[in-house]
């Protein structure tokens, strides 16, 4: 039972400390790195709480594919520090507003906590008892395909949405000659070949 | 007493488990290098390494004192911590992976429920390395195999997942025991073989093994990521890779292949041991991938994104659906 209060002093503190590094770190590359240190440690969370298939989903689509799309494009920006730290004032009050936005947001959220206590209790569903033999993975599933059904097939409408939406932005005609390997694996020799004798001192 | 019954001994006991994971597996890296200069070299009709002790028996050995021999060079423009960093995590992933394989019934050190999971995330994760390397060197050519390395190995992890998701729908559970002791009656690559190859063909793109190394591509970005990287440093990226490999190889057993069981269980052959069959089904895997490297040219790379995107991709969804369907219409799912 300590081991397992030390490991979740030891995560949460390193997934805060790496959070605030994330906003404050010079180099955004680092930025990045530290993002995912801290899902990193969010992930080791989750898997304190016995909910290891949540914590693996996290590493597989946050870490695994979100985060390297990320960093693949953080890495291709050219920065210039400079004209960073000018855009800074400029950018200020834009900024400020978002963070008050966020933060009026959060406070909401834990003040309809304090305001009906019971309020959360109506989202959450029990969890299973741990000796009833029902695995988290299965836990998920039973009440994702049950009671969350719709709301998961509209969660994956409003995806199909947005993935349209990306493909239909990149989607454009460009003048390129395109590499058509059925018309190369079609090709035979008497199509494009012919031999010929020809005799000396003649051309073609 | 509890002190020592409760934290010390079991904390002793894990650690000489895993000492018993990686010094044979560290072993079995030296010697598949070894075993892709033989079989190349056979291939090629040339000897491969032969001086150094008998049938050159002794190059791994000499190949690594020359490594732990040589200067680290770091290049001034060099990001210093993410530089060193970067092999150290290659090489930390493709061991950590070890934990959940099962050698044989009962032999497996973390013997957890989403197993395969854990294989997955792991596998997924070796491109960080990859792509610090890239990012850290400060160099052209370490950048672009950085950014080819990325784009690859997210495109073919999808159909990996996919595979996945097809072998577990027959298994029923995402634990690797369960998924080797489900092949009792037969293994799956004979109802899955298409998924099998989609799954090898990945595998050679998840670690950028031939035809697929453009991350590496020596002749065109002339070492990638790796470029700036030289003795201790390049020799963890090194062991990683081939690490890697017979971890892919390992997953390649345990889910097509029916991990450590004898392929049909009659007398004698049910007499070898479990680790036998496993070892032995691995190195059949890797012999096919230094096969492969010996006989196909490097992809371009329009045509390696085409294949994962516009043929693996759609073919493993469908096998997904068919597989699905299949075991629903005729009851077969597992409970």
């Amino acid at each position: 039972m300590i081991i397992q209060g030390l490991a979740f002093y030891l995560f949460a503190a390193i997934a805060v400390v790496s959070g605030a590094m994330v906003i404050s770190a010079r180099n955004p590359v680092h930025s990045v790195l530290f993002l995912i240190l801290a899902f990193f440690n969010a992930a080791a969370l989750f898997v304190l709480m016995g909910a290891e298939f949540l914590a693996f989903i996290l590493v597989i689509v946050y870490v695994g594919a979100v985060a390297v799309l990320f960093l693949f494009v953080v890495m291709m920006l050219d920065i210039d520090f400079v004209e960073l730290r000018e855009g800074f004032l400029r950018y200020l009050p834009f900024g400020a507003l978002i963070g008050l936005i966020l933060l009026v947001e959060l406070l909401l959220v834990i003040g309809a906590w304090l305001v009906v206590p019971d309020g959360a209790a109506v989202t959450q569903a029990p969890a299973p008892p741990p000796d009833s033999g029902i695995s988290n993975t299965e836990a998920i599933g039973l009440l994702l395909y049950t009671d969350y059904a719709l709301a998961f097939q509209l969660a994956g409408l409003i995806l199909l949405v947005a993935m349209i939406g990306a493909i239909v932005l990149t989607l454009r005609q460009r003048p390129v000659r395109r590499q058509r390997i059925a018309d190369q694996v079609n090709r035979r020799p008497e199509d494009v070949l012919v031999v010929r004798s020809i005799d000396r001192g003649e051309g073609v | 007493m509890t002190l020592w019954a409760d934290i010390v001994w079991p904390t002793v006991v894990i650690v000489a488990t895993i000492m018993l994971i990686v010094m044979p597996l560290l072993g079995a890296v030296a010697y598949l290098t070894y075993a892709e200069r033989k079989i190349m070299g056979a291939m090629q009709l040339r000897q491969g390494p032969m001086t150094v002790g008998p049938f050159g028996l002794l190059q791994p050995m000499a190949d690594g004192v020359k490594m732990m021999a040589k200067e680290v060079i770091i290049p001034s423009g060099a990001n210093r911590v993410v530089f060193l960093i970067a092999p150290m995590i290659t090489f930390f992933l493709s061991l950590v992976a070890w934990a959940v394989i099962p050698f044989d019934e009962g032999w497996v050190l973390a013997d957890i429920n989403v197993g395969i999971l854990y294989l997955f995330a792991i596998s997924s994760l070796g491109v960080y390395g990859i792509v610090m390397a890239g990012w850290a060197s400060n160099s052209r050519y370490a950048f672009l195999g950085g950014l080819r390395s990325a784009a690859q190995m997210v495109s073919y992890e999808v159909s990996i997942g996919f595979v996945i998701i097809t072998v577990l729908l027959c298994v029923g559970s995402l634990n690797l025991s369960d998924v080797v002791l489900a092949q009792q009656t037969v293994w799956f690559v004979v109802p899955l073989f298409p998924m099998f190859v989609v799954f090898f063909v990945s595998a050679l793109a998840e670690t950028n093994r031939a035809p697929f190394d453009l991350p590496e591509g020596e002749s065109e970005i002339v070492g990638g990521f790796m470029v700036e990287y030289s003795a201790m440093t390049y020799a963890l990226f090194f062991l990683g890779e081939y690490a890697n490999m017979i971890l892919m190889s390992g997953m390649i057993t345990i889910l097509f292949l029916g991990g450590w069981l004898p392929p049909v269980d009659v007398a004698p052959l049910n007499w070898i041991p479990g680790i036998v069959w496993f070892a032995a089904k691995v190195a059949g895997c890797l012999f096919i991938f230094i096969w492969v490297r010996a006989t196909f040219p490097r992809y371009r790379y329009d045509q390696l994104m085409r294949l994962g995107w516009k043929v693996f991709l759609p073919f493993s969804l469908f096998w997904v659906v068919l597989t699905a369907g299949v075991l629903v219409a005729f009851d077969w799912l597992p409970d």
